[in-house]
């Protein structure tokens, strides 16, 4: 009893079962939907969604082995655009921008590679730095001009889509005819990025080094919050940025730093999605989700840069699982309504954690052992 | 001059539509809870106005129409507030976290709904996520000389100056501002934070979802639900911070937003304006740009309600 008790305790594993709570209390009500909008096709539904692209297990492995690579392919982007949003979370700034970040990182890999035929490393090198100028920018106007972070991102958000439009939308990098941006295959193979255990995966062409450098970016993240002491003036100025600058900390410097970091993080995450050619960019007149749902993943996540990398795998899992519905019944973005819901619930985490924690209520062993209870506070 | 009328008449439009949200927005964080889910309040009071429209009988008067029209918004904005209200006020949660996810649950839902909605009433021959309210947006209709106005527009008048007195004038909103600037003295006083903030957030969603309906129908009498309401919300957002949390500056920018808004509408009617080299896209950004730049200016002083964001708890000090 003694060790369950300080098992539950312990702030990793309360976060892991608030997630892994959020996560079932999501597909539950999911479900529920589902059994609302036709209910003789729900469990079959949320077996669809629940089995995903595994229902090809049956075909071959190889198959499935294809499928799982282009869901890796699909979770690069969502789970850098979480890790970017955690990292300028912990210094306390929340990069609502990301997403318009990940737009300006769309313009450049894919500007870089399609209209100026670049090779793969310097197109991928340009949508980091546009993303990162694009976050410094909010940055500076947080820095210097005093404007709310949020509402900063809001806008470079819609500006970035509208130039992504005007720049993407010219000549030179789309197919006029289709109205979507040329093969990267076709017109510049270099600009692609080196395959990566393509065989492994079922000869999946879109298997690239992204993945690699996805967890290596995670760790990168990691240990840069934990183990440095840039790391920690970031978290001490997100804690109480009074007491940082009091401690000789330049709050400025790190408030710009974050964000250019938290920026290049965004854009890194377009260069990797879309310099693999799984995905051609359209017009599109609202901002990429990709940014909001990092905002999902990074809280599913835990806050954790490695909890992050698993909650993007699931939140993409489910998103992915809405293809798989019979639209006889259902339409797909019932899986994005499910996330949504999951999202909201990790707010109630903390509500959640303040109960495990709640001190002094040992209902079951109070008076059986009394001495356990006055151990544990020592 | 019909392009100057129309730039006339679509700066209103926005200029109600803006007003309201933002007004919305403001009365939430002066009680000290940050409304970023103001978007998604807009998108569930268009989705309940618009569904009414279509499904009023045909012989429906005017009257009937825009009273429940705009009762429906209201009561659905006030609805999906909720969302924001239990979760922050209650469970003391992360405001912007909850602003994003309801914003993000809005999208979804309505498009999951309107898609079933139409499928229901065409027999599953309609998968799409439109809605067609011609005879309601008619209804909105009427002309002064060849301005045409929508009754939208007098509503939003009316609400503007409701609250201005009720912001100025009324012990409620005293409380609702003490709550935002310092809960625990409100509370020392035996003013309760937790019902003033509920207040708060419910008046921004009777706003926000007014601001919804008059924002797809008073242009449009179509709407395609998946697109949300492309960003209004948080254009209102930029305004309310633009008006400093006050109902009279928040009147003035929104116009000035609202003028930038309908320039990238109407363009292309007016002559010197579609003779410029300039891309119709351009005109899109434009006032994101100018709200930056102008914040850039004023942010400076900007003085947010004091105990916004953080979440009221009684036994801290």
């Amino acid at each position: 009893m003694q060790t369950k008790e300080s098992f539950f305790k312990r702030p990793g594993v309360q976060t892991l079962l608030a997630s892994v709570l959020c996560a079932v209390l999501g597909i539950i009500i999911g479900f529920i939907i589902l059994w609302f909008m036709n209910a003789e096709h729900a469990s079959e539904g949320m077996g669809a969604i629940l089995t995903n692209f595994f229902k090809y297990r049956v075909a071959s492995s190889k198959t499935l082995m294809k499928y799982m690579g282009s869901f890796l392919v699909n979770s690069v982007p969502v789970i850098l655009c979480a890790e970017a949003i955690l990292f300028a979370y912990k210094a306390g700034l929340f990069n609502i921008g990301a997403a318009g970040q990940y737009a300006v990182g769309i313009i450049a890999s894919l500007y870089t590679s399609l209209a100026l035929g670049w090779n793969w490393f310097f197109c991928l090198l340009a949508a980091i730095v546009a993303g990162g100028i694009w976050g410094l920018i909010a940055g500076i106007f947080k820095a210097y001009f005093n404007v709310n972070e949020v509402i900063a991102g809001i806008m470079l958000n819609w500006i970035g889509l509208y130039i992504c439009n005007i720049i993407l939308g010219g000549e030179a990098c789309m197919n006029q005819s289709k109205s979507e941006t040329y093969e990267i295959s076709e017109v510049n193979p270099s600009g692609l990025l080196p395959g990566f255990m393509q065989d492994f995966f079922g000869g999946n062409q879109y298997m690239t080094i992204a993945i690699p450098l996805t967890i290596i970016v995670a760790i990168v993240i990691l240990v840069v919050l934990n183990k440095t002491t840039f790391g920690y003036e970031l978290k001490a100025t997100g804690h109480n940025k009074e007491a940082a600058k009091y401690a000789g900390m330049n709050a400025k410097r790190n408030i710009m730093l974050t964000l250019l970091i938290s920026g290049a993080i965004a854009g890194m995450a377009a260069g990797l999605f879309y310099l693999t050619g799984i995905e051609h960019y359209k017009i599109a007149s609202s901002v990429p989700g990709m940014g909001f749902t990092g905002i999902a993943v990074a809280f599913l996540g835990g806050l954790n840069p490695i909890g992050t990398i698993f909650a993007g795998l699931f939140v993409e899992y489910i998103t992915l699982g809405g293809q798989y519905l019979n639209t006889n019944y259902y339409n797909p973005q019932v899986a994005d309504l499910m996330i949504a819901i999951i999202i909201y619930l990790c707010g109630f985490v903390l509500f959640f954690k303040t109960i495990l924690n709640r001190p002094g209520k040992v209902k079951v062993n109070a008076n059986a052992e009394p001495a356990n209870t006055a151990k544990k506070e020592v | 001059m019909s392009g100057l009328l129309l730039l006339i008449q679509y700066t209103l439009i926005f200029s109600a539509v803006l007003i309201l949200v933002a007004l919305g927005g403001m009365f939430s964080e002066r009680s000290g809870i940050i409304n970023l889910g103001l978007e998604g309040i807009m998108v569930f009071g268009a989705m309940a106005g618009a569904m009414v429209m279509v499904l009023l009988p045909s012989d429906a008067s005017r009257f009937t129409i825009i009273v429940l029209t705009l009762l429906a918004s209201a009561a659905a904005g006030m609805l999906s507030s909720l969302l924001i209200a239990v979760a922050c006020i209650n469970f003391k949660a992360d405001q912007t976290l909850i602003g994003t996810a309801v914003n993000m649950l809005a999208t979804a839902a309505a498009t999951v709904i309107i898609k079933a909605f139409n499928t229901v009433r065409s027999n599953g021959a309609d998968f799409s996520a439109k809605l067609d309210y011609v005879r309601g947006h008619d209804a909105f209709v009427f002309y002064i000389g060849k301005l045409q106005i929508s009754w939208f527009i007098v509503v939003a008048a009316i609400l503007l100056v409701c609250a201005i007195v009720f912001f100025y004038k009324t012990k409620l909103a005293l409380r609702i501002r003490a709550c935002g600037e310092h809960p625990q003295a409100a509370d020392s006083v035996g003013i309760n934070v937790y019902a003033m903030r509920y207040i708060g957030v419910l008046m921004s969603g009777f706003l926000g979802g007014l601001g919804g309906i008059i924002y797809i129908c008073a242009a449009n009498s179509t709407w395609h639900f998946d697109y949300g309401v492309a960003g209004a919300g948080f254009l209102a957002l930029a305004v309310m911070i633009f008006g400093q949390w006050k109902p009279e500056r928040i009147a003035w920018s929104a116009v000035l937003f609202a003028l930038f808004r309908s320039l990238s509408n109407v363009y292309m009617g007016i002559g010197f304006l579609h003779a410029l080299p300039i891309s119709g896209t351009v005109y899109n950004m434009f006032p994101y740009i100018v709200s930056l730049i102008v914040l850039a200016f004023t942010s400076q002083n900007s003085r947010a309600p004091k105990a916004e964001g953080i979440p009221y708890d009684k036994g801290q000090r």
